[in-house]
């Protein structure tokens, strides 16, 4: 009964505070009307999401999100360094095949947007049975440790999360 | 005044990874690579001018804003996508399936995989959980 009227709680949730922030001002008629549209739009758009995926622990995605804005800031100073001092001739871009040991569709997601998101990587497609990701490098002398480090700092940290 | 100097740091620092994105995009040799130059300036060029933001309106004005937030927010969910859509877009056009490394799966990539394919796969194995 209650997962008729909550088919996402999440979703529900974050629908109200995601409207609070919207209209920059938290007043009793603002949140009445987040609510209306939690409850409404998880209702109409879930046959689009026919899974509810389970998040493990708050922390752990805290703590992912912190370590992906870091690499973000990090990366950004490098690719930076790659436009401005490698001549084209020396930088060597790269194909990168990700095998992967996630399998639900939405940590796949959440992985592809992290590797696009973070300069000098963009996830560009997926194997037709979605086990491996494919992922093209801005500048990339050793392919193989990108990809392993890709597979240890956020497909592990994913795979707690998600799984 | 400290604040300010801050905020002013905030915008430098946008300023200067926004043109440095943008110059990417004229340097680097192919499609591919261009396509790095967006995703920088998306992350730190226009997270530089929201920080820089938030600090004025917090600091200066005297009221929270949200607003900046939200962009991040947005940026970070819409930005991959597109990107996704031009690499796919820049596959179909001219990488061959021998270009790109093998997928360590018995499958390819799925851009490369015919619908007609896939129907087939995606059928025999909805037979053998049915059967």
């Amino acid at each position: 009964m209650l997962r008729k009227i909550l088919p996402h709680p999440f979703l529900t949730l974050l629908l109200i505070v995601v409207w609070q922030m919207l209209v920059n001002k938290v007043t009793v008629g603002n949140i009445v009307l987040g609510a209306i549209l939690g409850l409404i739009i998880p209702l109409v758009t879930a046959p689009y999401w026919p899974n509810r995926p389970k998040l493990r622990s708050l922390p752990r995605i805290v703590e992912y999100i912190f370590i992906a804005l870091w690499d973000i800031c990090v990366a950004n100073v490098q690719v930076a360094y790659v436009i401005l001092f490698k001549s084209n001739a020396n930088t060597h871009p790269a194909w990168i095949s990700i095998p992967l040991e996630l399998r639900s569709p939405e940590a796949i997601t959440v992985l592809a947007g992290t590797i696009t998101m973070t300069p000098g990587t963009v996830s560009s497609d997926v194997a037709a049975d979605g086990r491996s990701l494919l992922v093209h490098c801005l500048d990339a002398p050793d392919p193989d440790s990108v990809r392993d480090g890709i597979k240890a700092r956020y497909e592990t940290r994913l795979k707690e999360i998600f799984e | 005044m400290l604040v300010e100097i801050l905020i002013a740091a905030c915008l430098v620092i946008s300023g200067i990874f926004g043109l440095v994105g943008s110059f990417g995009l004229i340097k680097l040799p192919d499609p591919m690579m261009r396509l790095h130059a967006p995703t920088k300036a998306t992350t730190l060029g226009v997270g530089g001018a929201l920080i820089a933001s938030m600090l004025y309106f917090y600091f200066v004005v005297g009221q929270f804003s949200f607003h900046e937030l939200m962009i991040t927010l947005f940026l970070f969910l819409t930005a991959p996508i597109t990107g996704h859509f031009v690499a796919k877009t820049h596959l179909h056009l001219t990488c061959k399936p021998g270009d790109l490394p093998p997928t360590a799966t018995d499958r390819p990539w799925a851009s490369y995989e015919s619908d007609a394919e896939r129907a087939r796969i995606e059928a025999a194995a909805e037979g053998e959980t049915a059967g």
